[in-house]
């Protein structure tokens, strides 16, 4: 008797067939247009898109579409090859000049995705006598990048710099040699929290080890200029290596890697991720050069970061059991149980609201989070409607009681 | 020092305790994933608790070859004698 190769996933799908049909559907939903950065049509319906990262609305900047419309004009739809091939145009370049100046540092290599920019720079990196030191808490394209390459892998506690400091302090004890990089995320993307670099930069650089720090929520987002939390924190002289993605605050997609350190360029020869896959379309670099600029150039952080604090500040009156502070752009309400989350994911697509349901494992602590991601593009009267709309179904559900009535007269 | 594997064995049976929602007896051929239905992630915060109990790194690449008690065990003793 043959195996069948899918018989792995039936637990899976049956979990899946369990789930309403169609437009309740928080994993079939599909958009039928794209109105601006913060409203669609989805079910015929409008509706405020309330999780979509795109943190800093660059999606339909007219700048950068005029870019990326001239570049489509001139360059075409794509490059159809590795950048180490047919695949680099002088844009590609010129992009990776223009994040050196944005992170004003020496080196920088531009990936067709963060995921690969993780996989590729973690998995060759760290070689077979190395080790390779993450957070529980992170990313599925940091845990493949450990997956692929041939590094041990060891995991500390998340945030936790006493955790690290012992689990360094092991693999010094054992393997004074080894080349250690710990990697990190600038702010974790399902409850926001930012990562304390000083204290876990700190523990790193006394054990002599690398930090990388995964800053693809928080360009745009955190920092002066709007570098990352790296810069916020002011340990940008701690970080060996800045990993990011141009599909959030960039409104586009791609990714990258940053770096001073002096044989840098020397991943583009030997990280598979980087080299046997095409490169990014024209006016995908096109835009994307552009958005950093504007990025650089202009403040909207306050803007997004009080549009969080009104949602996050809000929700918790109301009486929702939050996950989040609003100190970043995240704002998550955590449901006790799977079943209700999918309601409330369901009822809120409804009435006209789109969030992010996020399950676990790719929730910390194995939570339901109805997790929205603000916009700076965002109006408070959009704030407002999603706020009004997370209450009427906080209580359809009855997730919220008495204590709404009396605080809402 | 090294420890012999039975005494290893019962540190590890001790820790397991707050894992073992079922209170089903422990054995070496106890696994994890069917008999303490654990998941994945369970196992990872599991293996953090082992490695801060027995001072030593786990690698999280040795992961899929430790489906029971007994390999938990052996590995442990090995990562201890080297
Ligand atoms: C922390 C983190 N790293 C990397 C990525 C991957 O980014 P991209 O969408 O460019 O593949 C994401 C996005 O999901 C992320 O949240």
């Amino acid at each position: 008797m043959t195996l069948d190769l899918f018989e792995k996933f039936d637990p899976i799908l049956n979990d899946y067939n369990s789930l309403p049909d169609g437009a309740e559907n928080p994993f079939t939903v599909s958009m039928e247009k794209v109105l601006s950065p913060t409203t669609a049509i989805i079910n015929g319906r409008e509706t405020i898109l309330a999780g979509t990262n795109n943190y800093m609305g660059m999606t339909f900047n007219p700048e950068c579409m005029a870019a990326a419309q001239e570049a489509l004009t001139d360059f075409g739809t794509g490059t159809t090859g590795s950048r180490v091939l047919n695949g680099t145009y002088n844009s590609h370049k010129q992009l990776e000049e223009t994040l050196k100046e944005f992170y004003d540092c020496q080196h920088a290599i531009v990936f067709s995705t963060g995921y690969q920019a993780n996989l590729g720079v973690i998995a060759t990196l760290a070689g077979p006598k190395d080790y390779v030191v993450i957070d529980t808490d992170s990313h599925a394209s940091i845990y493949d990048g450990c997956a692929m390459g041939n590094a041990t892998v060891v995991r500390f506690k998340h945030n936790d710099p006493d955790n690290l400091d012992k689990r360094l302090n092991r693999i010094r004890r054992d393997d004074p040699e080894a080349g250690i990089l710990v990697v990190l995320e600038g702010v974790y993307s399902m409850l926001g929290d930012q990562a304390p670099l000083k204290e876990l930069t700190r523990i790193s650089k006394k054990h002599n080890a690398y930090v990388l720090v995964d800053e693809a929520h928080s360009i745009g987002v955190f920092g002066e200029t709007g570098r990352g939390v790296a810069q916020e924190q002011d340990v940008e002289d701690q970080v060996d290596f800045i990993i990011g993605t141009f599909s959030k605050s960039v409104g586009t997609i791609g990714g990258y890697c940053v770096s001073n350190h002096p044989k840098f360029e020397a991943l583009r020869l030997v990280c598979r991720p980087y080299i046997f896959t095409a490169s990014l379309p024209p006016s995908v670099v096109a835009s994307a050069t552009k958005a950093l600029e504007l990025i650089a150039s202009t403040n909207l952080r306050s803007k997004l970061l009080d549009n969080s604090m009104r949602l996050n500040k809000g929700l918790c009156d109301v009486g929702f059991n939050m996950g989040t502070t609003g100190e970043s752009p995240i704002a998550a309400i955590v449901i006790d149980d799977q079943d209700t989350a999918i309601a409330f994911w369901g009822e809120m697509i409804k009435e006209g609201v789109y969030v992010n349901l996020a399950l676990p494992p790719a929730t910390p602590n194995r939570m339901n989070l109805m997790r929205c991601s603000l916009s700076a593009a965002h109006s408070f009267a959009q704030i407002d409607f999603m706020l009004e709309k997370f209450t009427l179904v906080g209580k359809r559900l009855g997730i919220l009681q008495d204590k709404v009535a009396s605080l809402t007269g | 020092m090294t420890q012999n594997v039975d005494e290893i064995f019962e540190r590890i049976c001790t820790l397991l305790k707050p894992f073992n929602k079922k209170d089903i007896a422990i054995g070496k051929d106890t696994t994890f994933s069917i008999d303490l239905e654990l998941d994945s992630l369970t196992v990872m915060d599991m293996l953090s608790e082992i490695e801060d109990e027995f001072d030593i790194t786990i690698p999280l690449n040795m992961l899929p070859d430790l489906e029971t008690v007994g390999q938990f065990t052996d590995a442990v003793h090995k990562l201890l004698s080297e």
